[in-house]
């Protein structure tokens, strides 16, 4: 037997059992997301019925969706930037010196490891309209005190702010992995030619060399963000009055509250279709930076 | 040191002091909580270390309310079960992805690249309805078994397999090894970096998923730990805050614990596979 007809046999081998795993927990669900899309099935019916795009056409006139959507979108727009900015900030004041580095950037990382769920509720508790620290503290400091997670007009951008909170650790380390890349003679030359401000340097330097690693950080967070369904299940259930609605809370309340299977279907292509649009934006960006070099 | 490197070192531990307390400050008040008696936590006025301490009160008030160490147990028994059998079933399809020449070898690791973008909570209605189906629902088969299957190990896996020397591969070859004793005997130990980085991430996810144990199980005796808290603050109605708080600080204690014995490997592992 030749050599390669016993590797194609070995190699088929240690894929099997993979292979097998895949095609029941991730090729036959997702096919069955684009099927049941079509259908009218809810669990527990006996057959289903083909309805074309009727799921689709219920999700357009349904407010309840485009709240959901926007609401995830606006979420992102917040949590994106504002863990980006706080994780660049984070990682390159930590470069910038010797002492304390790795105090700073264990209490920076603290939050990405705890469960999100149990400090929700410590956040929920923190934010107790009556006695939670957040109200008490604004109220010493003479500023008004909020209903923070009852209140329409905030209640997402509290969930953004526990985001942020939760996710910023998590980009510092990869920016600081970025940095740790850039040559440290590139520093001294640009200051021996006479660039001795930080930002003229920071411009010069670390940002065009960065922005690969930037890019990546964003839309890692945009998917990670798209995903939030921990606070929001916790904190508000989607309201008041759908003002903290997001999709993947949607899909969950559909799907598993209500087991309108097909229509939680519909809503999980357009949370799939967000997600792998978003990641293709990635190869986009390669592709971009490879034709620049 | 001169007056300048001074003034801008102390700005900088100015600003990252304010940074750290924001990241800790939910943890500080997590703690300061869980051992203030119930009239200290209700009054106006601030105070991190109570004048009278409730240690004892609230964590065994929180520890007899719910099953807080059955939820820890279910919490060590599904990631650790998750992990061993995504090694077993990631390890030999990384290795022959990466090192030997097969039929569809193209197929499948586009297959694993495509599966990649697409998030689990993305299937969790038909996993559900399967489960629901085959009678698995509310079981510990429920939490582990689509986790089995991980196309990032996989991945993670193979990419850290191709930049192993082929040579090390052949030598083992001509000891007579069987692909399959390769695997195991070879390749695991070459690959403790990159397994250990797989292994934090692996169980940090899993450790700390509230999506699918969610959906997944409702009998108390399948909770894991995040759905362990969000059941005890909602039988306490999310007021008695000092046995809650005792109650959170028990759920993420043993993973922070782990994270600070051994930070820089938890580090660079969530690094390591951020940037795959």
């Amino acid at each position: 037997m030749s050599l390669s007809a016993s590797q194609n046999r070995a190699g088929l081998a240690l894929i099997a059992p993979a292979s097998i795993l895949a095609i029941i927990f991730l090729i036959a669900p997702l096919s069955s997301i684009l099927v049941l899309a079509f259908t009218d099935y809810q669990l527990g019916d006996r057959s289903l019925r083909f309805i074309g795009f009727e799921n689709f056409q219920a999700l357009i006139d349904d407010p309840v969706f485009w709240k959901s959507l926007s609401n995830t979108l606006i979420y992102s727009a917040v949590v994106v930037p504002g863990s980006m900015l706080l994780g660049l900030v984070s990682a390159l004041l930590i470069d910038a010196g010797t002492s304390l580095r790795s105090f700073y950037r264990t209490a920076f990382f603290m939050p990405v490891m705890a469960s999100l769920l149990a400090m929700a509720i410590v956040w929920e508790f923190m934010l107790h309209p009556s006695f939670g620290i957040v109200n008490t503290t604004a109220k010493a400091l003479g500023f008004a005190s909020h209903n923070w997670l009852k209140d329409g007009d905030i209640a997402l951008y509290v969930l953004a702010v526990i985001g942020i909170w939760q996710s910023f650790g998590f980009n510092m380390v990869l920016f600081m992995a970025g940095l740790s890349a850039i040559p440290r003679d590139l520093y001294d030359a640009a200051e021996l030619d006479g660039t001795p401000h930080a930002w003229e340097r920071f411009k010069l330097i670390t940002w065009p060399l960065l922005a690969p690693v930037a890019v990546f950080v964003a839309i890692t967070s945009a998917i990670r963000s798209f995903q939030v369904f921990d606070t929001v299940h916790a904190l508000t259930q989607g309201g008041p009055n759908k003002a903290t609605e997001v999709l993947l809370y949607t899909i969950y309340a559909e799907g598993f509250e209500f087991f309108r299977s097909s229509h939680a279907a519909a809503i999980t292509i357009v949370f799939i279709l967000l997600v792998v649009s978003v990641s293709l934006l990635r190869f986009v960006s390669l592709k971009k930076n490879g034709e620049g070099a | 040191m001169t007056a300048r490197s001074f003034v801008s070192s102390a700005l900088r531990h100015t600003a990252l002091l304010l940074i750290a307390a924001f990241a800790l400050l939910p943890f500080a008040v997590m703690v300061s909580t869980s051992i203030k008696p119930a009239d200290e936590i209700f009054s106006e006025t601030l105070r991190w270390w109570p004048q009278k301490l409730a240690v004892i009160e609230n964590y065994t008030e929180a520890f007899s309310a719910a099953p807080l160490m059955l939820y820890l147990m279910n919490g060590v028994v599904v990631t650790a079960a998750i992990f061993f059998l995504q090694v077993l079933v990631t390890l030999p399809a990384a290795y022959a992805l990466a090192k030997l020449h097969f039929f569809g070898r193209r197929l499948a690791f586009g297959f694993v690249l495509f599966c990649l973008l697409i998030p689990y909570q993305a299937i969790a209605v038909p996993l559900f309805i399967l489960l629901y189906y085959v009678g698995l629902l509310d079981s510990y088969s429920a939490l582990v078994l689509p986790f089995t299957i991980s196309v990032f190990g996989i991945f993670l896996m193979r990419q850290f397999f191709m930049g192993v020397p082929d040579d090390l591969v052949d030598a083992a070859r001509m000891d007579g090894m069987s692909e399959l004793s390769i695997v195991w005997r070879v390749m695991l130990p070459a690959a403790i970096p990159a397994l250990t980085a797989f292994g934090v991430f692996s169980i940090v996810t899993h450790w700390n998923d509230y999506f699918w144990p969610l959906v997944a199980v409702s009998s108390d005796k399948y909770f894991t730990p995040p759905l362990g808290v969000m059941a005890f603050r909602n039988a306490e109605a999310g007021n008695d805050f000092g046995p809650l708080m005792a109650a959170a600080t028990i759920i993420v204690a043993p993973l922070l614990c782990l994270f600070l014995l051994a930070q820089r490997r938890f580090i660079e592992g969530i690094a390591f596979t951020g940037i795959k």
